[in-house]
């Protein structure tokens, strides 16, 4: 609570001081969101517009805490021009409407990044989003079946009590057709997708799980209106709309997803929008899509390549960890080529394009079949069983129909309709939606975050785990930082510490961030100048400081000593030492690679940086375990085809563009983010990067999971056999039917749920 | 017995103002986002006292 109010009163101080300072961010922001003054940008994006009006939304993936809520919604008090701002935490997005005669899009966006909530803006996500619409379809029809459910059976309670023998006629006769009544809407409105995913099934010759369930209903409502027409009896109507109503709850629970992440983005969505070109001496923004061969563009400090490109002046240190897992920046020079999906570190650089941006180095890989050939996401578990059900089912309806007409034929339409009616799959459809809707929550709440329920089922059949190494085993943001040397005192990493402090280099700022010194001995630096890529030389008191590369402090005797990526310290034209930075594992590794290995599982390890850190990963992987180095996207991909062709089912971890492809081409693709707002490439799982030590037991509680939906297909098979026992000799009364539907669903139900959250409390999870 | 036949009636048209409700809620987006209005009835009070101190201030401005 004390947190949430310190925050607040951080925000009251932005209501108050925002203004002012707005102008100073806002040209210090520059020209980075220019592209949104241009029309046809803007009405990709623009919901409904009007002349006093626009509305807008935006999707932020910062968005974490109750505070952010309060700033987003307040926005209206800082920007006039804004009306009205909402948020929507759980799809991390916010409804902006601003007066577009009072300010513009460009500024609403200039203000929500200068607040630190950045919208994410995708030209390509923006036109996708429509789950909320599906979900509220989805909810109608629930509603309804629900509503007319509950009615039936109450009018149908009589009729139970009595056991058919009401003694008022009209009384019966009424109730039977308000029955009727009620149902139809619950046929033709809420069981309305059943008939159409049968029928589609169908027509590709393909019996899916819908066909018996659409023949089972269409069954029951035909015998029972033809029964309350001909005044014969009341039907099984309440049976019928039960199945309607528990089926559409169970595919609502499993369908529940987690519409804040991203499952399916491509290079598109990592690259800018908009650049800036220049023609004739003249900077013009444009988007990125209009950009072509021989555009001469300028990208700025932590900016991104959109296209590959040869650098035609100023300094370039590129980034490339997003394209090859290596993490630290590239130094260019004037003529060298840049490949797209590099951040520029430093200063302004200006890059004449050689290839189009769909056509660039990293981009090509999207060009590969897989990305246009998705995964068939239809292939399910359960399908085989239904088949075979479906088979059973069929045989014992013909073996009543042939034991009927010869003992008795008046009986065979009772006897051959009730054997449709009673052994609905609908039990065995809700044991396999209720275990993966209860699983699907308990991976989220373990921070993997699975695309759809069928993940879990090719999660169940994994024999092969594919490992990348940079941001998958190693953490992005961590790393050991040695110093070789002599030790160094205290006011020496004080005056270390206050230096790193001062440059934005990934490097300098690991080295700060792993010395330990007391914020009050920091020291202010008089002078600091950095050449980037090399290192800088700063000034403390009156005593001259240099870090940097060996060639940059002239330390030549060094270069060929330096193996990893080291850092030189000078101070007062002494060399002190070098820090060397490697990478650090993530903890609980080596513990998760010998469990999996354990459970005959093959491993390997792909990676696209050098291999310096060979020796480490033999550590932890064991003697046996193939690694293989500088792994180009390309690489990566045909690697876990080759293995797919050998007959493996494939898990692949990875975190960067660079795997994209690779995450694609195997079986489950699980992206790895360091958090939430990171964006992970197309994949079929998010896992949260502190996770990656329990993936041994994310695999084996997705194994449990199969056994669970076997165990309760035994049990509804069960009772389909106490409901048949009675159907084959005609004497199904609409009373055993209407216990035996919900008593079967509801155990079923509480079953799965119950089992499922118990084998994931004895598996830690 | 004839009396059930109105209550049957009454009983069904209840039911049918409920289902009518839920229908309306869901259209009116209330089943969008089950959280963000769970953490904006917290902020209310602060709200309130910030927008009565502004408000004023700014009819006093336009007379």
């Amino acid at each position: 609570m004390y947190l949430l109010l310190n925050e607040n009163d951080l925000c009251n101080y932005y209501d108050l001081d925002t203004t002012p300072g707005l102008k100073a961010k806002g040209k210090f922001m520059g020209e980075r969101f220019a592209y949104l003054d241009d029309e046809a940008t803007m009405q990709k994006l623009i919901r409904f517009q009007s002349a006093e009006q626009i509305n807008v939304t935006f999707s932020i993936p910062q968005m974490h805490c109750s505070s952010c809520i309060y700033l987003l919604e307040n926005l209206h008090r800082i920007e006039p021009g804004v009306k009205q701002s909402q948020v929507n935490f759980q799809l991390k997005e916010v409804f902006i409407i601003f007066n577009p005669q009072e300010t513009t899009l460009r500024k609403v966006v200039e203000l929500l990044a200068f607040t630190g909530y950045e919208p994410y803006i995708s030209l390509q996500d923006s036109t996708v989003k429509k789950t909320s619409t599906f979900n509220r379809r989805q909810l109608y029809k629930i509603g309804v079946a629900g509503f007319c459910f509950s009615n039936i059976m109450m009018l149908s309670f009589p009729e139970y009590f009595s056991s058919g023998n009401i003694d008022e006629t009209i009384l019966k006769q009424t109730f039977n057709w308000i029955n009727l009544a009620l149902s139809v809407p619950v046929l033709f409105f809420s069981a309305a997708d059943i008939f159409i995913a049968a029928w589609k099934g169908l027509r590709q010759r393909f019996l899916n799980i819908d066909a018996p369930i659409a023949l089972a209903i269409v069954v029951t409502f035909a015998r029972s209106y033809y029964e309350i027409i001909g005044g014969h009896g009341a039907g099984y109507l309440d049976s019928g709309t039960g199945i309607v109503f528990f089926m559409l709850v169970g595919r609502w629970f499993q369908n529940k997803t987690y519409d804040s992440f991203s499952f399916d983005r491509d290079y598109r969505s990592y690259f800018p929008l908009g650049v800036t070109v220049i023609e004739a001496g003249t900077e013009k923004n444009i988007p990125v899509t209009q950009l072509q061969k021989t555009n001469r563009i300028i990208v700025r400090n932590e900016e991104m390549v959109p296209a590959d490109a040869v650098l035609m002046s100023g300094t370039a240190n590129i980034d490339y960890s997003f394209v090859s897992g290596e993490n630290t920046p590239v130094e260019k020079r004037k003529g060298a080529l840049i490949y797209a999906g590099g951040k520029q570190m430093g200063s302004v650089i200006e890059l004449e394009i050689i290839k189009e941006p769909s056509q660039s180095y990293i981009t090509q890989l999207w060009n590969n079949d897989i990305f246009v050939n998705k995964k068939n996401e239809e292939k399910s578990y359960i399908h085989p069983w239904s088949r075979y059900f479906t088979l059973a089912l069929l045989s014992i309806a013909a073996g009543t129909l042939i034991f009927w007409s010869i003992v008795d034929p008046s009986k065979i339409l009772p006897a051959v309709t009730s054997v449709l009616i009673v052994a609905c799959p609908c039990s065995l459809l809700l044991s396999a939606t209720f275990t993966y809707g209860n699983m699907l929550r308990i991976f989220g709440r373990n921070k993997l975050y699975l695309k759809n329920a069928s993940v879990i089922e090719a999660l169940a059949k994994i024999n092969t785990v594919v490992f990348d190494k940079t941001g998958t085993l190693t953490q992005t943001h961590a790393a050991a930082v040695n110093f070789e040397g002599s030790p160094l005192s205290a006011g020496q990493m004080a005056i270390i510490r206050s230096v790193t402090r001062q440059s934005s280099h990934p490097l300098s700022k690991i080295i700060a961030a792993s010395l330990k010194v007391d914020t009050d001995s920091l020291l202010p630096v008089n002078s600091f100048k950095e050449y980037t890529g090399k290192g800088f030389d700063a000034q403390v008191g009156d005593m001259p400081v240099s870090m940097g590369s060996a060639g940059f402090i002239k330390a030549d005797e060094m270069i060929s000593q330096d193996t990893g990526t080291s850092v030189h310290v000078v101070m007062d034209n002494v060399h002190l030492g070098k820090f060397s930075v490697k990478n650090q594992y993530r903890p609980g590794i080596a513990e998760m690679v010998a469990d999996i290995k354990e459970n005959h599982n093959s491993l390997f390890v792909l990676s696209g940086d050098n291999d310096s850190e060979y020796t480490n990963l033999t550590k932890i992987f064991g003697a046996n375990t193939p690694l293989r180095f500088n792994q180009s996207p390309q690489q990566k991909l045909d690697f876990i085809k080759g293995l797919q062709q050998q007959g493996s089912q494939v898990l692949m971890l990875g975190d960067g563009l660079n795997d994209a492809g690779a995450l694609m081409q195997s079986q489950v693709g699980i992206a790895v983010s360091e958090n939430d707002a990171q964006f992970s490439p197309a994949s079929d799982a998010i896992l949260d990067g502190t996770k990656v030590s329990v993936l041994h037991n994310f695999i084996s509680y997705a194994k449990a999971g199969k056994k669970i939906v076997t165990a309760s297909f035994i049990l509804s098979i069960l009772y389909n056999i106490v409901g048949l026992s009675f159907a084959v000799q005609g004497i199904l009364s609409p009373m055993i039917a209407a216990i035996l539907m919900p008593a079967s669903s509801i155990s079923i139900v509480l079953f799965v749920s119950l089992y499922s959250s118990l084998v994931a409390r004895s598996k830690g999870l | 017995m004839s009396a059930l036949f109105v209550l049957i009636g009454i009983s069904i048209l209840v039911a049918g103002a409920f289902l009518a409700a839920f229908l309306w809620s869901v259209n009116k987006g209330q089943f969008d986002d089950d959280y963000t209005p769970s953490i904006r009835m917290l902020f209310d009070d602060e709200l309130k006292k910030n927008t009565t101190s502004t408000i004023p201030k700014k009819i006093n401005q336009t007379k």
